[in-house]
């Protein structure tokens, strides 16, 4: 059996935060409801081709899933568990955002199976929350934590993000401490980026974002104070206690198999990508329309499965040899444990060296990468690489 | 055609500011004549490159033979000689001017007299032309014949109250202008007894036939078998055709005589030989005297130009090989340029031109160009008594060699509105400018006349004119001269080191202004690298203005939602797509876009 992530996009939010560009919408009752049939019927259809698949982890992400009624996140889970084969220790993560969130949601979340929270703080400081555009003020927060907690979750991430309008140092260590003294097992700090196409991108002359300098500054708080208090820093925006590393964030960058459901979800399952149509309306129609896919019929198996799991989607890309040790290196890159040489060996074919020598030994003197010169050795980002890491990473691109 | 008796040719042309409607009336003229039908001309038939349709000016001149059946009941022949619109082009507007005997003045009802509309009138005074005005756009709201030729007397002096009101665009009042130009133009003098004399005026280079020359057969006639010799450059061919201008071919005939205009070709290789305002003899039967107002053409402004794909440079002279085939006024010459590699140094009647011709290479030869800044020719007088004509600033003498230095002016005449006139003043006390004088056209309209460096116009001042006028003023400028002047090389020196690509020359008062200028500039078109990168700009080795580029801190893809990696992955592309088009000058990479954007420096 193949290991599998399972992605499953929620699109609604009680409203568009200022630095957000993801796929999202208020969306009404009716809405919400249509939405969650058109999703257990992608499940259901799609289910049979990954028969040879084990589920490992499951993550339910938005637009805030949180924000759907009493029973939905369970319908979700029950379909996946009826359809799919579930690994018994699989990490199940449904993303919650306070103001959204009810003691009896949480008690059904776990009910439903679900072990990992992951709450969007974002920051403690009210001014920066209105900043951001958030819907709940910290003690809200506060209280879903606690609800979590006392519901039984045992590994819960917090969202933040520093770089703020407005944020200052001592607000952001503010910020860590208050967050640090709840302990929670994973934390995801962002360093704001503004987005095109967000308000905060309109606005960007009325703001008053941190400089560059102060930018890096917030962000060395960030991972010495978190360091301090057990928390290693594994991707270039995550750190957790111990054994708590997110599993399902982790495929993306090792490139193991997942399926996306959902509008606007991607997918990549056996060197095949692709992702659902964006907008509800091309979702549905894509779901009613492509009943089976015109797979060649001298196709092998492998083709014949492939262009059924895409059947709905669309920006398909069969990945080159060449695309995949691009993704390799930049996609693995983003874990501090870097690639493995051995990896490359073994996926490829061919020593690393014979692919990427040149870049490698230029990185490494401009003091961007560090490797370990043994043949399994790992080559990993150095702390100013994974500062700069989209320069890095450009380099692995190869000419076509 | 050798029949046509001279009394029955009319050779005119028509002049006008740029957009009062001169093309529009010249396409009015052929359709009305019945050569076309408005179907079959492509819009405007006269200006026929892409550019010049595109840009709304005739770069090239274009002539067409015209039949126009007169209210008396007889025939006549009009040769319509459409010049070019630009003060780039004054000398081949004079030549064209030459080749004719009267001129429709087309202005604008609701604008009025504009610069150009003065210069081009006068030039064509100057050519003892026959000048009638219409008033056009008479149609728009805002249309005050009354009050326009009224300026037309007052400001020109010639008669206006029977000028015809059109509408070119709407096709009104045509056929009056048809009539105006049988009554008040002058048919062509000359006898075709006489020893040949031909003034050349334009020409084009033909795959197949060589140059086509285009004439006005001044005394004498010209056929085939012919030898001629062009007095000016010394050639000589035997002509293979003679003929006249259809709407967009050529029609050979048997004979070219005293009063035609037409074109000839003679086999001729290079139009080098032809040159415009030459005179053309018959070598059997030469004229005694050349026709005058001949001038050799020169090329006022210079820069560099490079492939930016270095391994285009062979793609691009040939490029500029064929170009030059057909534009005499076009020079160049190979140069290097440690940043830029290998391209070449070329000269331009002016900015216009340059734009045009960098304009045609990259569209119709498909290259991608990097320019450097334009700069006018001076003149270096070093202590030895020597004198260079300088076009490239790497090439300045130590400053220790040089005794003075001097740069071209020019004498401007600016139109504008007169609450403008304040804002214009400063625009040229700006510019170096030495004002001469202010004569008022009417209460509200005054013509500025200003000594003007050529140097600082050939930047941005007509985009600072228009933009400190809110597009209400004109302007024309003819060459004056050469004056002394203190002027400095600019270096700018990027991680120290110097890219030659970017000096210049500089009045030395204006020297730290524009340095400062050119580092906050490029310090936002240079990339962060891993290493701080300074951007100094200096005067003889001591530096007046510095910018630095920090050193790259952050640049990273913090979230990457849901898997999504075929958007990450573009923005890797995105970014080493952006890095291939880099020069590399030292450790630093400059991306082409800065050597361009310090060409357009902003007005505040």
């Amino acid at each position: 059996m193949r290991d599998l992530s399972i992605y499953v996009h929620i699109p609604f939010c009680v409203r568009k935060c200022r630095y957000c560009d993801f796929l999202s919408f208020p969306g009404s009752d009716q809405e919400k409801e249509t939405y969650l049939e058109l999703l257990l019927t992608e499940i259901e259809k799609q289910a049979f081709l990954y028969k040879n698949h084990s589920v490992i982890s499951v993550f339910i992400g938005g637009g805030t899933p949180s924000i759907l009624e009493n029973g939905a996140i369970k319908r979700i889970l029950d379909k996946l568990n009826l359809h799919f084969t579930m690994d018994p220790k699989a990490e199940i993560t449904v993303e919650a955002n306070p103001g959204t969130l009810t003691g009896q949601k949480l008690s059904e979340y776990r009910q439903a199976g679900v072990n990992r929270l992951s709450i969007g703080l974002q920051s403690a400081d009210e001014k920066e929350l209105r900043t951001l555009g958030r819907i709940h003020d910290y003690r809200t927060f506060l209280h879903s934590y606690e609800m979590a907690r006392n519901e039984g979750f045992q590994n819960i991430n917090v969202d933040l993000i520093s770089a703020i309008p407005g944020q200052s140092i001592d607000s952001y260590r503010g910020t860590l401490e208050k967050i640090l003294a709840l302990a929670p097992e994973h934390i995801s700090a962002y360093s704001l980026i503004m987005e095109e196409g967000t308000w905060f991108y309109e606005h960007q002359q009325e703001l008053d974002f941190p400089s560059e300098e102060e930018d890096r500054q917030l962000y060395e708080i960030t991972g010495d104070m978190l360091l301090a208090s057990g928390y290693m820093r594994y991707e270039i925006s995550n750190y957790a206690k111990a054994g708590f590393e997110c599993l399902h964030n982790q495929v993306y960058w090792k490139r193991g198999d997942y399926a996306g459901f959902g509008t606007g979800a991607a997918s990549m399952v056996e060197e095949v990508r692709w992702s659902n149509p964006g907008t509800m309306e091309a979702y549905a129609s894509a779901l009613q329309k492509a009943e089976t896919a015109g797979a060649p019929l001298h196709a092998g198996e492998a083709d014949r499965l492939s262009a059924l799991r895409t059947r709905f989607g669309q920006n398909i890309q069969y990945l080159t040899r060449k695309e995949q040790m691009e993704e390799f290196m930049f996609l693995g890159l983003r874990l501090t444990a870097g690639i493995s040489r051995h990896d490359f060996l073994k996926k490829f074919g061919v020593p690393i060296e014979s692919v990427y020598g040149e870049t490698l030994v230029r990185l490494a003197k401009e003091g961007l990468l560090c490797e370990e010169k043994n043949m399994t050795g790992s080559i990993a980002l150095t702390p100013y690489g994974m500062d700069i890491s989209n320069y890095v990473m450009a380099q692995f691109l190869l000419e076509s | 055609m050798t029949q046509t008796e001279q009394s029955k040719i009319r050779n005119f042309c028509i002049v006008a500011h740029i957009d009062h409607g001169k093309s529009t009336l010249a396409d009015r003229i052929i359709e009305k004549t019945g050569l076309l039908t408005s179907r079959e001309m492509q819009a405007q038939v006269l200006d026929n490159m892409e550019l010049e349709r595109e840009r709304g000016i005739t770069i090239k001149a274009q002539t067409v033979r015209i039949i126009y059946q007169a209210k008396d009941g007889q025939e006549y022949i009009f040769n319509l000689i459409d010049t070019p619109g630009h003060v780039d082009f004054n000398y081949e507007v004079s030549r064209s001017l030459a080749a004719c005997d009267g001129a429709i003045l087309v202005v604008d009802a609701a604008q009025g007299i504009e610069a150009q509309t003065l210069a081009n009138v006068y030039l064509a005074l100057d050519h003892d032309l026959d000048v009638f005005p219409v008033i056009n756009k008479i149609d728009l709201p805002s249309a005050e014949p009354e009050r326009v030729k009224n300026e037309i007397e007052d400001v020109i002096g010639i008669e206006a109250q029977d000028a015809p009101l059109i509408s070119a665009k709407n096709g009104i009042g045509i056929e009056d202008v048809l009539e105006a130009v049988v009554e008040k133009i002058p048919a062509p003098q000359g006898s075709p007894d006489n020893p040949l004399q031909a003034l050349i005026f334009d020409s084009v280079y033909d795959a197949y036939k060589g140059v086509i020359v285009f004439c006005r057969i001044m005394e004498g006639r010209i056929r085939k078998g012919t030898n001629i010799r062009m007095m000016a450059t010394g050639a000589a061919a035997e002509v293979v055709e003679v003929g006249y201008f259809g709407p967009g071919q050529f029609i050979p005939c048997e004979e070219l005589s005293a009063g035609m205009v037409g074109y000839l070709t003679a086999s001729i290789k290079n139009v080098k030989d032809t040159a415009v305002g030459d005179t053309i003899t018959d070598v059997t039967r030469p004229c005694e005297q050349p026709l005058p107002g001949y001038k050799k053409v020169n090329s006022m402004v210079y820069c560099g130009m490079y492939p930016a794909d270095g391994a285009k440079y062979p793609d691009l002279r040939d490029a500029l090989e064929k170009l030059k085939l057909n534009d005499a006024s076009l020079n160049y010459e190979p140069e290097t340029s440690i940043a830029l590699g290998f391209g070449f140094r070329c000269g331009f009647l002016g900015l216009l031109h340059l734009e045009i011709i960098q304009e045609r290479l990259e569209r119709e030869y498909n290259l991608d160009l990097v320019t450097t800044a334009p700069g006018v020719i001076y003149r270096v007088h070093r202590t030895n008594g020597e004198m260079i004509e300088l076009t490239n600033p790497s090439n300045l003498p130590d400053p220790s060699e040089i005794d003075f230095m001097e740069e071209p002016v020019v004498a401007a005449e600016i139109m504008v509105t007169t609450e403008y006139i304040g804002s214009i003043m400063q625009l040229c006390q700006e510019r170096r400018g030495r004002y001469v004088s202010t004569e008022y056209i009417e209460a509200s309209r005054a013509l500025l006349k200003y000594e003007l460096p050529l140097n600082e116009i050939i930047y941005d001042f007509f985009d600072a004119l228009k933009s400190r006028s809110r597009g209400y003023a004109s302007f024309d400028y003819e060459m004056k001269g050469y004056e002394e002047s203190k002027l400095v090389k600019l270096d700018i020196l990027i991680n120290r080191e110097e890219v030659d690509a970017l000096s210049f020359i500089v009045h030395a008062d204006s020297a730290y202004e524009r340095g400062r200028r050119m580092c906050e500039k490029l310090k936002d078109e240079i990339p962060r690298h891993l290493f701080e990168i300074p951007i100094q700009a200096a005067v003889g080795g001591k530096i007046i203005a510095r910018e630095t580029v920090k050193a790259m801190r952050k640049d990273v893809l913090a979230k990457c939602y849901g898997g999504d990696i075929t958007r990450k992955k573009k923005l890797l592309e995105k970014q080493k797509e952006g890095k291939k088009r880099m020069r590399q000058v030292g450790n630093v990479e400059i991306p082409q876009s800065a050597f361009m954007s310090v060409l357009k420096l902003d007005e505040n």
